[in-house]
């Protein structure tokens, strides 16, 4: 056998595993053909609306594109079409609400969105005059003081309590995760309740941020608790015996082996229980006050919250208070935003795990 | 680079039947003649995994600076002897054991005994090379300072970087990027950056659990390279698969063997004798390529 060594041009790259626009032209064909079909039907029955094109367009493709592929090629490929097709759907289906939600938040928001909410309260305003007066301060402050104090309580209590579940394993683990998972299944409500019945009505204490944050972490726990149990346990045991093999203790070992290879997961974690609990209104219905002036001190006196000044804009229903909510939605997104885009970039750079 | 690979073509053919003359090759060294390194002294071990018995009544010997292979079939239960030698064993939740493991003519499963000064004494390196994955190159090296929390001035830590690094091999591919991560090393040069990382807290004994399995040839006569150096200044037991390696780096083989039920020791002596007129019938079969 001889190597053959002759001066070869070199091909140009293609893919020729990619559709040419040609070879797509049947299938295209029939997506038209269905939407055409849908349309015609459900102008021709009783079905209306978006729905009702929805319901008829999504089995007609399905059933159109099995039959074409099943003349085109084998009954294997007609099924992978087939199936394929429920799982667009189902993604579809997801996508919709998300989508919708976003874009009506966006539109309805954006209506309101101005300069001016950043630097007023409503102290000297009335949710129904027009939006120019008055503005959100006093909760966007409010949303920022509980969320800072709920992820001081709860990201400590969470990762913790992850640790000691799967690395020191110690006794009650068992019992422990069982309560982890029953305050996950927690009615927010019943975090509010609580607050307000063992510590508002059993203490001198007042409603301020802190009890709000004290409800929150109630609801946070659980998540980051769980969040981080699962980062840890894909560490690789390697990683544990090397540290142990060094001669190291335990919490040495968790401390500068473990908790570092996981950290990208565990800020995750955190990001999680922040979003779990940034739109939370229920629990803090009895614990926070809601003032509608500002309050810098988030230990004591009433406080106020994003959640809150959407729910009292919608729960009071006039046009101007209810573009008031809307625009508070669309300030609280954009606070859940930054704070996401702020934990990846000043987190870890790189997930290894 | 050439060269390397003729020479490495000429191991892959070496057959069983010349492992003999391989072994014989290499000078046998004399227990004791190493002043550096400890002795360490394995007695009536048992080791139990649940209520299965995985490895019975071992007793061997290890004298300070020599090289022991601990070879047999997978299954055998070597690779639990070797944990069981640095209390690694203990970690899995249903291991039990019983029987002495003396360091020094000191009992490392007495009460009395602090396990973390034992593995500071009793290197290990693992099977998977496991660079941790958070540190740069240069951290990894010197975890061990902050991992068993010693003393040494940062002054002599860049020494030690440096010494440790050579003594395993790899100061002349990583002196220009210590401050790379583990992961971008290739397996060979991680399982050195993990031999130099157990060096760093100047163990007399270093264990290694099959530490050339997951490396390509070339990789795995570096490792075997480095531990002939480091067979000069400390005691190594290393756990391998392959006959030839045992029988190119060791100065004494024991081999175990499981007949379905727990692990035994069946024979232990100098290599060359191992592989050239083992006393058990056993032991010929396994050297010889007849089973296992």
């Amino acid at each position: 056998m001889t190597l053959i060594q002759n001066q070869i041009e070199i091909p140009t790259p293609s893919k020729p595993w990619v559709k040419t626009p040609l070879q797509r032209v049947p299938s295209i064909a029939v997506g038209i053909a269905a939407l055409a079909l849908a349309g015609a039907i459900v102008e021709a029955t009783p079905l209306k609306g978006k729905l009702g094109f929805f319901l008829v367009f999504v089995p007609l493709i399905t059933v159109l594109q099995y039959l074409l592929a099943r003349i085109r090629a084998t009954r294997k490929a007609a099924q992978d079409i087939f199936v394929a097709s429920f799982m667009w759907t189902a993604s579809f289906l997801v996508f919709l609400p998300t989508a919708s939600i976003l874009a009506t938040t966006v539109t309805k928001g954006l209506e309101g969105l101005r300069l001016s909410i950043f630097t007023n309260t409503m102290a000297a305003a009335s949710y129904t005059d027009p939006i120019e007066m008055g503005g959100l301060l006093h909760a966007l402050v409010g949303t920022i003081y509980l969320i800072l104090l709920s992820v001081i309580i709860s990201v400590p209590l969470g990762i913790l309590t992850a640790l000691y579940l799967t690395e020191i394993k110690g006794p009650g683990s068992a019992f422990i995760q069982f309560i982890v998972q029953a305050m996950s299944g927690v009615p927010s409500v019943i975090a509010g309740l609580f607050v307000f019945s063992a510590v508002i009505l059993a203490t001198p204490l007042e409603a301020s941020s802190l009890m709000g944050a004290f409800a929150l972490a109630i609801l946070m726990v659980p998540t980051v608790t769980r969040t981080s149990q699962e980062v840890l346990v894909l560490i690789p045991n390697d990683l544990r015996e090397a540290g142990l093999a060094l001669g190291a203790t335990q919490w040495k070992t968790v401390a500068l082996v473990v908790v570092p290879a996981a950290k990208s997961g565990l800020i995750t974690a955190i990001i999680l229980g922040v979003a779990r609990i940034a739109g939370e209104t229920a629990p803090l219905l009895f614990v926070l006050g809601g003032t509608d002036a500002l309050n810098s001190n988030p230990f004591s006196g009433f406080n106020s919250g994003l959640p809150l000044y959407i729910w009292k804009g919608f729960l009071i229903g006039l046009p101007e208070s209810v573009q008031r909510a809307w625009t508070g939605i669309l300030v609280l997104l954009i606070l859940v935003l930054i704070l996401f885009t702020a934990a990846r970039v000043f987190g870890p750079k790189k997930g290894r795990f | 680079m050439n060269n390397e690979g003729e020479e490495m073509e000429t191991r892959e053919k070496t057959t069983p039947s010349s492992l003999a003359n391989v072994a014989n090759a290499r000078g046998q060294k004399k227990p004791g003649t190493a002043p550096l390194g400890s002795g360490l002294e394995a007695r009536g071990v048992h080791a139990w995994f649940g209520k299965h018995l995985a490895l019975k009544n071992v007793s061997l010997d290890f004298s300070s600076g020599t090289v022991t292979a601990l070879i047999g079939p997978s299954g055998c239960g070597k690779s639990t002897f070797i944990r069981t030698l640095n209390r690694m064993h203990e970690f899995i939740p249903s291991a039990a054991f019983a029987g002495e493991v003396l360091l020094d003519n000191k009992d490392i499963y007495d009460s009395s005994v602090d396990v973390t000064k034992i593995r500071l004494q009793i290197g290990m390196v693992f099977q998977k090379p496991n660079p941790f994955p958070s540190m740069t190159i240069g951290e990894n090296v010197l975890s061990g300072i902050k991992l068993a929390q010693l003393n040494i001035p940062k002054s002599e830590q860049d020494d030690l970087l440096e010494d440790c690094l050579i003594r395993a091999g790899l100061w002349n591919e990583v002196k220009d990027r210590l401050d790379a991560h583990g992961g971008s090393l290739s397996g060979g040069q991680q399982q050195r950056l993990c031999i130099a990382r157990s060096l760093a807290v100047k163990p007399k004994i270093l264990l290694m659990d099959e530490p050339c399995s997951a490396l390509d040839p070339g990789s795995t006569l570096r490792i075997e390279e480095t531990i002939s150096q480091l067979s000069s200044s400390m005691t190594i037991i290393i756990v391998t698969h392959n006959m030839q390696q045992a029988a190119r780096v060791s100065d004494y083989t024991a081999f175990f063997l499981s007949d379905g039920g727990p692990g035994e020791l069946v024979e232990v002596g100098p290599t060359s004798q191992i592989f050239t007129k083992p006393r058990d019938q056993r032991t010929e079969n396994y050297v010889s390529g007849r089973f296992g």
